[in-house]
């Protein structure tokens, strides 16, 4: 029988195959860790008397809770509270007593955990990978099966490399067609959920297939899989293709014969043939930049685009909070803040296509602009570019790696009523900050946005810039 | 581990809006905390409590004793959005045993059933009958799998079976799956021979 891209996955990991009465024993090949989930589930299972039983495939890293300015005259780093450091400093202990890899403040691994996994080259088709954190979805873009959990079931992990699971249901997302200049994964991804709807996704592992995704690179592909949860979708997948294995190849933690490996992960695409529970279609020659105008991720439209009617109480509420009126574009309201980075959009192609708008450009006065790199490697990448001088230069900060201001709970917040653009993936009220409010759009979006102080579409400074080239 | 799920009569409170994500349930400036305990006060935080940390009279959360309204009757795609395990966290402490809605999201649920937290989804024809008569207790029977109220017919729901035993027994599920590491063994051994 024709099996999926999922199917393959889930098959080759299922230690017990579930029955009516009890879930299924899947095995856990990555499990990646950070200091919020999982100071509750070390001392679940030290309380048991139990060790991690896989150290092996374990790998911790500090992200959310970190500060994202350097350590100060006094050397101190500038935690936001002293709970927030003695979080940082458990998960530092915990991965010593139990022998777990951490990418800690001196490593030159260190970043946001779906940035990081791929780039050590942790991820890898095939796989199965976890972590506590919704996001986890990211690691999909290889063609491995990866979803978020939560505390009790990081310690499952750490202490038996399993989790209890049944079986999700399929959705396949095709996007057909050629994506046009300046759309990117993000505007994909923001079409998609709106398409699919906040909670269309509720109980299936999406697998995104057709040209569009495709013709995607891998970051595109992570940004697309990443935001998964917020259709509702436990995990996201792509199948891996020539782009995957020229991606992963020479990067550290990959197999010994690559090639070998590279092979065997070809014939992990979804067979012909094979049906799914789901199946939609978005024509991707008709995506534009996308922003959202709600406060929910499925909120969200062509930018220009004007308001919808409300459907709901909750549309009235949504559109109250934001400050916006139904009928009315959201592109001449003031902008306060933008924010570039996440786990979502703090990648390499990223960072440029936001400093490729910005070049020789400023922000515009008053307005406040963040980049944040989405892991060391990145930043020194970015660096070795020059991209750090042109955000610089163009009157943006320039930070050192973290989760920042997707989570807000570093101490990077967006103000109580201030209006921010960002490439992180949540826009929930509150989620940057107190009465915050949130627009979320692509890096390219961001930066012309921050230039011109209203949301705007991209595609019109990199018309001028293509133009200037031509004269 | 929380204490055993069997029948629980209480009466219900209404948060009627849709898409009620994990951030509304407990903000993420409230996730440094490296235990599971007291984190009542921060559910619903922003909701009940203003910037200066003064109580907000009019939220219904502040108005009600948690002690008589266990069952939390929530909005279409409730607790949608992180992994955090905070968020049953909260509720718990903040004295729901159950949350009922049209549609709950997939992370949450596993969340919630491992902490004693009931995540039951019913139609729109039941939630809306249940928030009509707000004041009226409702029963959850877990061992019959259904909901009572007054006269009106039993409504049938559904739990996952693993899940509903450990509910019922007030056990959790990291022991059954460590019963099964024999298999797990196994399992690592007839891969790496591959």
């Amino acid at each position: 029988m024709p099996k999926t891209l999922f199917d393959k996955v889930w098959d080759a990991h299922v230690v017990r195959s579930e029955t009516a009465e009890t879930p299924g024993v899947l095995y856990i090949d990555l499990h990646l860790v950070h200091e919020v989930t999982s100071p509750q589930a070390f001392s679940e299972i030290e309380a048991r008397g139990l060790k991690v039983r896989r150290p092996d495939r374990t790998y911790a890293t500090l992200d959310h809770s970190t500060p994202t300015l350097p350590a100060g005259l006094n050397g101190l780093k500038p935690y936001v509270t002293a709970q927030a450091e003695a979080q940082v400093h458990t998960l530092e202990r915990n991965c010593a007593a139990h022998g777990v890899r951490l990418a800690g403040w001196d490593s030159d691994d260190r970043g946001v955990v779906h940035v990081m996994g791929p780039e050590l080259g942790l991820t890898q088709p095939g796989m199965t990978v976890v972590c506590g954190d919704s996001h986890t979805a990211t690691h999909g873009a290889f063609g491995a099966l990866a979803f978020g959990i939560g505390t009790s079931e990081v310690g499952h992990v750490l202490a038996t490399q399993c989790l209890l699971q049944r079986k999700a249901r399929s959705m396949r997302v095709t996007v057909t067609g050629r994506l046009q200049p300046g759309v990117s994964g993000k505007d994909v991804a923001l079409a998609v959920i709106a398409a699919i709807g906040f909670g269309g996704g509720t109980g299936y592992v999406i697998e995104y297939a057709g040209e569009a995704v495709r013709s995607l690179d891998m970051e595109g592909r992570m940004t697309l899989c990443n935001m998964s949860i917020e259709a509702g979708a436990r995990a996201g997948m792509i199948a891996p293709d020539q782009t995957t294995i020229d991606w992963l190849r020479g990067r550290k933690n990959v197999p010994a014969d690559y090639e070998a490996a590279a092979a065997e992960w070809l014939t992990l695409a979804t067979d012909p043939g094979a049906v799914f529970d789901k199946e939609v279609v978005l024509d991707g020659a008709a995506i534009r930049p996308m922003a959202t105008w709600g406060t929910t991720p499925d909120a969200g439209a062509p930018i220009g685009s004007p308001v919808p009617q409300p459907q709901s109480d909750s549309d009235r509420k949504a559109i109250a909070y934001m400050g916006f009126t139904a009928g009315e574009a959201t592109t001449n309201q003031p902008v306060d803040v933008v924010f570039i980075g996440s786990c979502t959009n703090g990648r390499l192609p990223d960072l440029r296509a936001a400093a490729e708008v910005l070049r020789g450009r400023k922000v515009k006065p008053g307005l406040r602009m963040l980049v944040v790199p989405g892991s060391e490697a990145v930043r020194r990448d970015a660096e070795a570019e020059g991209l750090h001088e042109v955000f610089i230069a163009a009157g943006a900060e320039w930070r050192i790696p973290g989760c920042s201001m997707c989570i807000a709970m570093n101490g990077d917040v967006v103000a109580p009523g201030q209006l921010a653009v960002s490439t992180s993936n949540r826009n929930f009220e509150g989620r940057q900050g107190k009465d915050a409010r949130t627009i979320l759009a692509s890096p390219a979006t961001a930066a012309a946005t921050a230039v011109a102080g209203v949301l705007t579409d991209p595609r019109v400074f990199l018309r001028e810039t293509i133009g200037a080239q031509n004269v | 581990m929380s204490e055993p799920f069997q029948v629980l009569t209480s009466r219900t409170v209404t948060l009627s809006q849709a898409n009620i994500d994990t951030d509304q349930i407990i903000p993420a400036r409230f996730l440094t905390t490296t235990t599971r305990e007291g984190l009542g006060k921060a559910a619903f935080y922003d909701w009940r409590y203003e910037g200066d940390g003064s109580e907000k009279p009019e939220a219904i959360l502040n108005r009600i004793d948690p002690a008589e309204h266990r069952i939390l009757l929530a909005g279409k795609n409730f607790a949608c959005g992180s992994s955090r395990e905070h968020a049953p966290w909260a509720l718990y402490d903040y004295g729901f045993r159950a949350v009922i809605s049209t549609e709950i999201a997939d992370i949450f649920t596993s969340n919630a059933l491992k902490n004693g937290l009931l995540p039951i989804v019913v139609s729109q024809a039941v939630w809306d009958d249940l928030a009509s008569q707000p004041d009226q207790p409702v029963t959850i029977d877990l061992q019959a799998n259904e909901i009572r109220r007054g006269n009106a017919l039993p409504v049938p729901f559904g739990v996952e079976s693993f899940a509903r035993q450990c509910l019922l027994d007030g056990v959790d599920t990291l022991g059954w799956l460590q019963s099964n590491l024999p298999e797990i063994e196994a399992f690592e051994r007839s891969r790496e021979t591959i």
